[in-house]
């Protein structure tokens, strides 16, 4: 047993109990901070498997931009989680019972298949030599040139996701004095003021 | 014994039985149901990444970024009707949630 087969014994096990943390911690603060393990041990992972991109990807996007996200969510909702957590024991065995089958399926999934014949020949994008070109550059390769349309399209699908976010969240208050531009620019200098020649000792 | 594809695809079935399991037992609280689908993500994610370490083809690195993509977009889309939700109604219980009577 070497380093690499301790450090992937060592981060599956802390992906999955920080999984089971999430899904069953008593605060959501907590289950985002599990969230975090679980990806950060994820990230690990992926390097062990040579994926240096995606798993920096993995860093930056999910737990500095996912993460932080729902942590801000969870802090600002000023919502009571120990009377929504009161039924979960009502919920408890018929998602034991679902986890069990759908587990079951997979090992049986897992356990009997094997790779066609001529597998190799018929590969799509083949990893170039990690010693010629590294990771970074081989997907860069890949994605700027033959996956063109598809990381154009997920722009778009991000793009829409702003826009649908800001559009969702944004909201104007009664309350709050506003600026109105379209007033200011259309005001009248000549008719702003109005000059009045009071005579004295007769008043308006 | 070295480390092969079914171990890493192991830890992955594992994350996803988690996640659905994380599904149907926090059925009221729709934040930790919106983590439960991060976590089915990223296991689809491990398969993703050891196939294409195993096999030996860069595809399956290049559709992780475009799941990473969807599900930080779903996250952001979720998080936001969360909070619209939560100002029109005072809190999260989506359970009986029939506003649209769909």
């Amino acid at each position: 047993m070497n380093v690499a087969d301790i450090t992937f014994y060592v981060y599956s096990i802390t992906i999955i109990v920080a999984g089971l943390l999430t899904v069953t911690s008593r605060s959501p603060v907590h289950s985002v901070l599990w969230l975090i393990l679980c990806f950060i041990s994820a990230a690990t992972m992926f390097i062990l498997l040579g994926a240096e991109f995606v798993a920096m990807l993995l860093v930056i996007v999910y737990i500095g931009a996912v993460a932080v996200l729902f942590l801000f969510v969870v802090m600002m909702l000023d919502v009571d989680f120990a009377q929504l957590r009161a039924e979960m024991s009502k919920y408890l065995p018929i998602a034991l019972l679902i986890g069990v089958v759908l587990l079951m399926q997979l090992v049986l999934a897992y356990g009997t298949w094997t790779y066609s014949e001529g597998m190799e020949a018929r590969l799509v994008n083949p990893t170039p030599a990690p010693d010629e070109i590294h990771n970074t550059q081989a997907i860069g390769a890949l994605l700027y040139d033959r996956y063109m349309l598809p990381f154009q399209l997920s722009g778009l699908v991000l793009l829409v996701a702003m826009i649908g976010a800001i559009v969702l969240t944004l909201r104007h208050r009664a309350d709050v004095k506003r600026q109105n531009v379209l007033a200011q620019m259309y005001r009248d200098p000549a008719k702003a003021m109005e000059l009045k020649d009071v005579k004295p000792g007769q008043g308006l | 014994m070295t480390i092969g594809l079914e171990h890493y695809l192991t830890v992955a079935a594992a994350l996803f039985v988690i996640g659905i399991f994380g599904l149907f037992l926090n059925r009221k609280n729709v934040i930790i149901i919106l983590m439960s689908i991060e976590l089915i993500l990223l296991s689809v994610n491990i398969n993703l990444v050891a196939f294409s370490h195993y096999l030996g083809d860069l595809t399956g690195q290049i559709f992780t970024l475009f799941i990473l993509t969807v599900a930080a977009a779903e996250a952001a889309i979720g998080l936001a009707i969360l909070v619209c939700f939560f100002r029109n109604h005072g809190d999260i219980a989506v359970e009986d949630v029939s506003n649209m009577k769909g």
